[in-house]
């Protein structure tokens, strides 16, 4: 019936599917639709780089307006993967400016950027309007001056958490005088800023909604910016504290009555450093927060904390650093009724843990907050029984990660491992899509996980399990998995190899200082073409024995159209 | 090849279960579950922590309290905080480890046209500090006395601690007065020779 319809009709309907995975779907109905539906598919969401190259894309999909490109592997954060890696961008710009792909939109994350990648790209598509990069690194401020001169209808420039080398300190000048479309700027990671720059770019763009500052900008200088952008729908402060030679109260005064102003406010960020004493400028904004994030807000604490949750009633998610202790979050738990989403990081990652949380703050916040639906949790200790509890409370988690700071920590009560607790979570939350296991841990939890985890699509496994068995629980049972990352946990050859074709139904799986040998991977390399099956040698290439035996320190596999990528370092190598 | 036994094994790991008294992670049976340990293969990445046998933070601090606490067993990538994250925590601990008010500190000189910023940190003693004054300033100091303070120049080093109060350089310890010094402050004149000559 649906060959009737004129292709305007299919692709009209097809406007409305909007999601990565319906269009998918949609593509693989039959040949008209797939046709229909690649010219038409603007969004495109690619989670490997490697998996595809950028001419089959542009192939593929030659109306791209959108990208999101995702590199290096997840435990890449965790400096697990080598410098000079992969993940490089500049053969995608380079391809799609080639082909004159009409770019708008490009957002990358944990990828190599360079400056002349951000050059060629601020020249070579009239439209850009938005760039993100998160946990991107390999550019300088050069980079952020080509895109700044020469992206004439920029409307986002989105800086997260980027390793950027600062040259000269004039990018944010090099926005011309006729750059009035921006909505969206956020530089936090950066060190220095041209304020005098900075306060013009905001007073000329009447549309800033999201504006991150970064510790450059001092309290002052954020009154002022404040003024002109009263419209801001999300704000990260930079530093919170004076000059030293302000007059304090005038200033606090004016910021005060600018803020009053400021009623759209929405997201909260930034206090990179804080002048407690000026933190009650910001109350009035905390009643209407939907989302804080004091994460790197090392300076509150303590009662001047607590004071602010307490005013942060329709608060759905907050970020926040250990320091709020199981009391704090006794008072998020009675105050923050709407909260979705929580992530409490550990203020101090080597420490004795003074000032840390522990299974009594999470029981609280699962009693107080039965929406939540997202948890990061870096604590000193969790016990089955509160994770039971909690599991109770919640029965919506789509994210749970739990990081105990002594990973093989069991229950401190009982003394036994935990597959009990997250036993009960898999269980009860049937929507789970992300979880990340720590503590004590046999191979009973994975069994659960199998049985249970029916929607997992990421697990993330550090120094949990006692066999074969506990990996091969995993991947027999969770269908929708897509990304396994193991660290330091007893599986091997035996795990690795009895369902291999598992493997073109996942994204990737990473494994370090586990028990894979080289010769399981080679097996596994030449059983699956289409995987790639790296193995990261940082040994001196000289002494690594090339037995099949030797057991292999750490491989990062990936289901790939391409084959062997051309751009591997020397200490990758890609089995065949 | 022997090879280190991951928490749980292939025995039963009957410590784990074990009822003590001591702390949780605080025992020693950690030390020979670790699987960060592969003595298989060459450690060669430099950033591996050096006590390879521990990998609990917990086992540093094991009630001894007659030596400083012991360098934290790091493992690699533990806990899993991104880089930027936890270079930015490190960052802001190495601050506030140094002086109280941060290590930059901004100096004044009377009848100057603009204010010069010194690092203390870098400097180990009241000399060497006094000496990079004098060279950045292009000024005599001299030395300093108990009774008398500064009395060969006209000009005095002060410094305003974290009551507010200004005061003379060189009367506290150096430690002391790297975690209280706030902003410095070179006096000249008559008013100089006030503060030195008291």
């Amino acid at each position: 019936m649906m060959n009737y319809f004129p292709d305007e009709v299919l692709e009209h309907v097809f406007d409305f599917v909007t999601s990565h995975r319906d269009r998918n779907a949609v593509s693989l109905v039959c040949k008209l639709w797939y046709r229909v539906e690649r010219f038409s598919r603007q969004r495109v969401f690619i989670g490997n780089c490697y998996a595809i190259s950028p001419e089959r894309l542009i192939d593929r999909f030659p109306g791209v307006k959108a990208l999101t490109l995702k590199g290096k592997p997840h435990f890449a954060d965790f400096n697990l993967v080598p410098q000079d890696w992969g993940g490089y961008v500049q053969p995608w710009i380079e391809a799609l400016a080639r082909s004159r792909i009409g770019l708008e939109e490009l957002r990358l994350k944990r990828m190599v950027v360079s400056d002349e990648s951000l050059d060629v790209l601020s020249r070579s598509f009239t439209n850009f309007k938005s760039l993100v990069l998160v946990s991107c690194e390999g550019f300088t401020t050069d980079g952020l001056e080509a895109i700044a001169a020469n992206c004439r209808f920029l409307r986002e420039l989105d800086l997260q958490e980027n390793e950027i080398e600062e040259k000269k300190n004039l990018w944010l000048g090099c926005f011309p005088d006729s750059c009035t479309s921006l909505v969206s700027l956020n530089f936090a990671c950066l060190k220095e800023i041209n304020l005098v720059a900075l306060e013009r770019l905001v007073a000329r763009n009447p549309n800033l909604k999201s504006l991150k500052l970064n510790r450059a900008v001092p309290l002052e200088a954020l009154q002022r910016i404040l003024m002109r952008a009263p419209q801001l729908v999300d704000l990260g402060t930079g530093s919170f504290v004076l000059d030293r030679d302000s007059d304090d109260s005038e200033t606090y005064r004016k910021l005060r009555g600018t803020i009053l102003k400021c009623r759209s406010i929405r997201n909260l960020s930034g206090f990179l450093e804080v002048a407690p004493r000026c933190l009650p400028a910001i109350y009035p904004i905390c009643l209407n927060l939907t989302y804080l994030n004091l994460s790197y807000a090392a300076g509150i604490h303590g009662s001047e904390l607590i004071k602010l949750i307490r005013l942060c009633g329709k608060l759905q998610r907050l970020w926040i650093l250990d320091y709020i202790g199981d009391k704090g979050l006794e008072i998020v738990a009675s105050t923050c009724k709407d909260l979705q989403e929580l992530r409490v990081f550990p203020s101090d990652p080597f420490g004795a843990g003074h000032a840390a949380v522990t299974e009594t703050g999470l029981v609280a916040i699962s009693s107080g907050c039965p929406k939540l639906n997202s948890l990061l949790y870096f604590c000193q200790q969790m016990t089955n029984a509160a994770l039971i509890a909690v599991a109770k409370n919640c029965p919506n988690f789509i994210r749970f990660r739990l990081c105990i700071l002594d990973p093989t920590k069991p229950d401190p009560v009982t003394m036994q491992p935990l597959d009990e607790g997250f036993g009960a979570i898999v269980q009860s939350s049937k929507r789970l899509r992300r979880l990340s296991l720590s503590g004590l841990l046999t191979d009973r939890v994975f069994l659960y996980i199998g049985m249970y985890a029916e929607q997992l699509e990421m697990l993330s496994i550090a120094f949990a399990g006692e066999s074969d068995k506990g990996m091969l629980y995993v991947l027999n049972g969770c269908k929708k998995l897509r990304k396994l990352e193991i660290r330091d946990s007893p599986f091997g050859d035996m795990a690795l190899l009895r369902d291999v074709g598992k493997y073109e139904t996942m994204r990737s799986l990473w494994m370090s200082s586990c028990d894979v040998t080289l010769g399981g991977c080679k097996t596994l390399a030449k059983q699956m073409p289409r995987l790639n099956v790296e193995i990261i040698n940082e040994n001196d290439q000289m002494e690594f024995a090339h037995e099949d035996s030797q057991k292999v320190e750490k491989m990062y596999l990936y289901r790939t159209l391409v084959g062997p990528r051309k751009d591997a370092p020397e200490f990758v190598w890609t089995l065949v | 090849m022997e090879r280190s036994v991951n928490c749980g094994g292939n025995d039963l790991n009957l410590e784990a279960t074990e009822l003590r008294l001591g702390l949780p992670g605080s025992d020693e049976h950690e030390k020979q579950s670790s699987p960060s340990v592969r003595t298989s293969n060459k450690r060669a990445s430099p950033e591996v922590a050096e006590e390879s046998s521990s990998l609990s933070v917990s086992d540093a601090r094991n009630g001894d309290q007659d030596s400083a606490p012991p360098a934290k067993a790091q493992v690699v990538g533990w806990p899993p905080i991104r880089s930027y994250r936890r270079n930015s925590f490190q960052q802001k601990k190495t601050e506030a480890d140094g002086a109280g008010a941060g290590m930059y500190v901004k100096v004044s000189m009377d009848g100057a046209p603009y204010l010069r910023k010194v690092d203390l940190k870098v400097y180990k003693s009241y000399p060497e500090l006094l000496k990079a004054l004098e060279s950045m300033f292009k000024l005599t100091i001299g030395e300093y006395s108990e009774r008398e303070g500064y009395n060969v120049s006209e000009f005095v080093p002060t410094y305003e601690d974290k009551d507010g109060d200004w005061m003379l350089v060189g009367d506290v310890p150096w430690d002391m007065f790297i975690s209280t010094c706030k902003r410095l402050r070179i006096m000249k004149g008559s008013e100089a020779r006030g503060l030195g000559c008291l």
